[in-house]
C-alpha cells in the first residue's frame, strides 16, 4: 500500500489547469455518469444553489434531483440515510457543509458506519464517503473553524483524507466514492479557489499514499491539506538561508503510509509535524510517535509539532492569527530545528 | 402468527433462564411481552422487504427469519453466530433474511432505516424498509430528523414504535408532552395511528395499510403499538422503578397467552394443536442451545479481521 507518487501527473497522461472547486466537480460528475449506485445527499448542493461553495452547481441540473438529494438540515438523517443507502448496495456521498457540523453525525458515523462491517462479521459494507469541509482561516469564528480530523483518525474502520492540491483532490475524492468503507474526504474552503493541473478523465490516487510535494534533504515537514502549502512557502523562504526542506503530504491520514513518513524521516533526520488542526492530541502527535518508535537514536534533534494553540478560534483576525499556524510558524521551526 | 410468537416466547425465557442459573453470561434485553408486533411484521413483512430493530430485537430477528440456531450463538458470542460472534445480541445484522441491523444506540437506527428505503426507491424495487425503535427513541433527533425526511421523499418506510412504556427506567409520560408517540406524526404530515400492540390481528391489520401505502409510493407512516416490557429494560432489571400493580396488570394483558385464547376461543386452534405448537417451539430452542453452548468464542485473532475490507495500510 506504501510507494509515493509524483506531484506532477505523468507526462502521458493528459492534464489540465483548474482549481480544486472544478477537480472536485469533475470527480463528482465522473461518478455520478458512470456509475448509476452513485448519489449525493446534503444540503443546498442541488441547483440553482448548487452548493456553499459551488463544488455541486450543475450537477443536480445533469443528473437529476432524484440522484442529488437537497436535504433539510438533519446531518444525522444526512448521514445516517447514507449509511442505509451504501448498506443496501448504493454508493452515497454526503455532505455535511462545515466541518464543525459533523459532531451531529458523529453517531452515526463513529458506531454505525465505522463499525458495521466488524459487528456484522463480514456480511454489511459500507460504501459511504462523507464529504466536509473546514472553513478555518476566513473569520468563521469558534463554532465554524475547528479541523478536527483527529476524531475521527482514532476510530478503527474510518478512512480519513485530506487533499491538498487539485490533482489529489480529483483522485483521492475518486478512490474514496469506489472504496468499499466509509470514507470522510475532509476539503478547505482556504483551498478551493488554489489551481493546478488535474489529471483529465478517469483519475484515482491510492488512498494510504503520502506524495513528496518538495524534495529536500536537510529537514522533513509531514503535513497535510491546507498546512502543505503553508509547509512550502517556509520551505521556499528558508531555501534562501540554505536548508533544503522536504515536504511530506500524507494525504491519507488513514491509512497511514508509515513507511513514506519514515524513509523521508531516515533521510532528513529532522522532523516536524505541521497541522492547523490543535496541536495537542492532535494526529501530529501519533505521526512524532512513530517517527520517534522507529528512529530513536539516528535523529538529530526531537521531533516538533506544529498545530493551534488549545483555544477556541476567534472571528477576529488578531485571534484567529494568534491561534492558527502560518507559513511564519512553520519556518521557524525550521530554523530552529537545524539549529538544533 | 401465533407459532412465532410462542418460538420468541421460549427462546426468550430460555436466554433469562440461562442467565438466572449461571449457565453462561451475555447481555440480554428481554423481549417477552412485545411478540405481538413481530409476529404481525413477520407474517405481513416480504422476506425481501427490510427491517432496522434494535438491542432489545430477539423478537424482530426471529419474525424476520434471521436462523434460530446461528441467532442463539451471536447472543451467546459463539463463532458459529450469525454474525461469527463479533456483534453480539445488541447488533444482530442478517441481510440474507432482511434483518439489515440492530443498532445499540437509541434512535440511531431510524436515520438509516430511511436510507434502505431510498435504496429501494431509486433501484425502482418495490421494498419496504421498516423502522422498529422503542418509546424513547422518539426522544431523539435522529428520530425526528429521520421521520422528517422520510416524509419529506415520500420514502417506502414504515415506523413501527413499539411503546413499552419505559424508556430504560423513566415512564414514557415522564419523557414527552404529548399523550401519544403517533401524535408526532401531524408534524410531518404522515398518518399516525396507536393501537393495541398485544393483538397480533389488530396490529397485522394496521401493518398490512401502512406498507400497502409505503409499497404504493404514498410514503411512511407512525405506527405506535401500545405493550408492556414484562422483564425490564435488561436482564436482572428488578423494575423499582413500577408503580405497584402496574405490572400485574401487565401480565395479564401479556399477548401470547391471550392470542392462544383467542384462537382456541375462535375455533382456529385447539388445546392439542396449542400444545404441540408450544412444545414443538421449546423443542427448537433447546436444540439450538445444545448446538450452540458447546461452540467455541471466536478466535482473538478475528478481533482485526473486518474492521476494513482490504487490511493493508489499517494502522495497529
Amino acid at each position: 500500500m506504501t510507494g509515493t507518487t509524483d506531484q506532477q501527473p505523468p507526462d502521458d497522461v493528459a492534464a489540465t489547469v483548474r482549481s480544486m472547486r472544478d477537480a472536485l466537480h469533475l470527480a463528482l460528475d465522473h461518478a455520478l455518469a458512470s456509475d448509476p449506485d452513485v448519489l449525493l445527499i446534503g444540503e443546498d448542493l442541488a441547483d440553482p444553489g448548487g452548493g456553499i461553495s459551488q463544488v455541486t452547481k450543475g450537477l443536480s441540473t445533469t443528473h437529476g434531483t432524484d440522484r442529488v438529494r437537497d436535504t433539510p438540515i438533519s446531518e444525522a438523517a444526512i448521514v445516517g440515510a447514507a449509511i442505509g443507502a451504501a448498506m443496501s448496495g448504493l454508493r452515497p456521498v454526503a455532505e455535511v457543509m462545515i466541518m464543525d457540523f459533523i459532531s451531529i453525525a458523529l453517531d452515526q458515523l463513529v458506531n454505525h458506519a465505522a463499525k458495521a462491517r466488524f459487528m456484522s462479521g463480514g456480511r454489511l459494507s459500507v460504501p459511504m464517503t462523507v464529504r466536509t469541509a473546514v472553513f478555518g482561516g476566513i473569520g468563521s469564528g469558534a463554532t465554524h473553524s475547528q479541523t478536527l480530523e483527529a476524531w475521527l483518525a482514532h476510530i478503527p474502520g474510518l478512512k480519513v483524507v485530506v487533499p491538498s492540491t487539485p490533482a489529489d483532490a480529483k483522485g483521492l475524492l475518486t478512490s474514496c466514492i469506489f472504496d468499499d468503507d466509509p470514507c470522510v474526504f475532509i476539503e478547505n474552503v482556504a483551498l478551493y479557489g488554489s489551481t493546478g493541473p488535474v489529471p483529465d478523465g478517469d483519475h484515482r490516487v491510492p488512498l494510504g499514499t503520502a506524495d513528496i510535494k518538495r524534495r529536500g534533504s536537510d529537514v522533513s515537514i509531514v503535513t497535510y491539506g491546507r498546512t502543505v502549502r503553508d509547509a512550502l512557502t517556509a520551505a521556499a523562504d528558508v531555501a534562501d538561508d540554505g536548508v533544503d526542506v522536504e515536504v511530506v503530504d500524507l494525504r491519507t491520514l488513514v491509512p497511514f503510509d508509515a513507511d513514506a513518513v519514515l524513509e523521508s524521516a531516515a533521510r532528513t533526520r529532522r522532523v516536524i509535524v505541521a497541522h492547523h488542526a490543535t496541536r495537542f492530541a492532535g494526529f501530529g502527535a501519533e505521526v512524532a510517535s512513530v517517527v520517534n518508535e522507529e528512529l530513536f537514536g539516528q535523529l538529530e534533534a526531537p521531533v516538533r509539532r506544529i498545530g493551534a494553540l488549545f483555544a477556541p478560534i476567534g472571528s477576529a483576525a488578531t485571534l484567529e492569527a494568534a491561534v492558527m499556524p502560518s507559513a511564519g510558524t512553520i519556518a521557524d521551526a525550521v530554523r530552529a530545528i537545524v539549529e538544533h | 402468527m401465533y407459532e412465532l410468537m410462542v418460538l420468541i416466547r421460549a427462546c426468550d425465557d430460555r436466554i433469562r433462564r440461562g442467565l438466572s442459573g449461571g449457565e453462561f453470561a451475555c447481555t440480554y434485553w428481554p423481549a417477552t411481552g412485545q411478540e405481538a408486533i413481530a409476529a404481525a411484521m413477520g407474517a405481513v413483512l416480504r422476506s425481501d422487504d427490510q427491517l432496522v430493530t434494535t438491542y432489545r430485537g430477539l423478537h424482530d430477528q426471529l419474525a424476520k427469519g434471521v436462523p434460530l440456531g446461528p441467532l442463539v450463538a451471536e447472543i451467546l458470542t459463539r463463532s458459529t453466530g450469525v454474525n461469527g460472534g463479533k456483534g453480539g445480541g445488541m447488533h444482530i445484522s442478517h441481510p440474507p433474511s432482511g434483518l439489515v441491523l440492530s443498532t445499540g444506540i437509541v434512535g440511531s437506527g431510524v436515520p438509516i432505516a430511511v436510507g434502505v428505503g431510498l435504496a429501494a426507491r431509486l433501484r425502482g424495487t418495490d421494498q419496504v424498509a421498516v423502522a422498529s425503535f422503542g418509546d424513547g427513541a422518539t426522544g431523539t433527533g435522529s428520530f425526528h430528523e429521520a421521520v422528517n425526511l422520510a416524509a419529506l421523499w415520500r420514502l417506502p418506510v414504515v415506523f413501527v414504535c413499539q411503546n413499552n412504556r419505559y424508556a430504560e427506567l423513566t415512564p414514557t409520560a415522564e419523557a414527552q408532552p404529548v399523550a401519544r408517540v403517533s401524535e408526532r406524526a401531524a408534524a410531518y404530515g404522515i398518518a399516525g395511528v396507536t393501537l393495541d400492540g398485544n393483538d397480533p390481528d389488530l396490529v397485522h391489520h394496521a401493518l398490512t395499510t401502512a406498507v400497502d401505502r409505503a409499497r404504493a409510493g404514498d410514503g411512511p407512516t407512525l405506527l405506535e403499538c401500545m405493550t408492556f416490557r414484562l422483564w425490564g429494560h435488561y436482564f436482572g432489571d428488578a423494575m423499582r422503578y413500577m408503580p405497584e400493580g402496574e405490572l400485574d396488570a401487565a401480565r395479564l394483558a401479556e399477548p401470547v397467552g391471550r392470542y392462544r385464547n383467542t384462537l382456541i376461543v375462535g375455533g382456529v386452534l385447539d388445546e392439542e394443536a396449542a400444545v404441540t405448537l408450544e412444545q414443538q417451539a421449546h423443542d427448537r430452542v433447546d436444540s439450538a442451545f445444545a448446538d450452540a453452548l458447546p461452540a467455541e468464542p471466536p478466535e482473538g485473532t478475528g478481533a482485526l479481521v473486518d474492521v476494513y475490507r482490504d487490511p493493508a495500510g489499517a494502522p495497529r
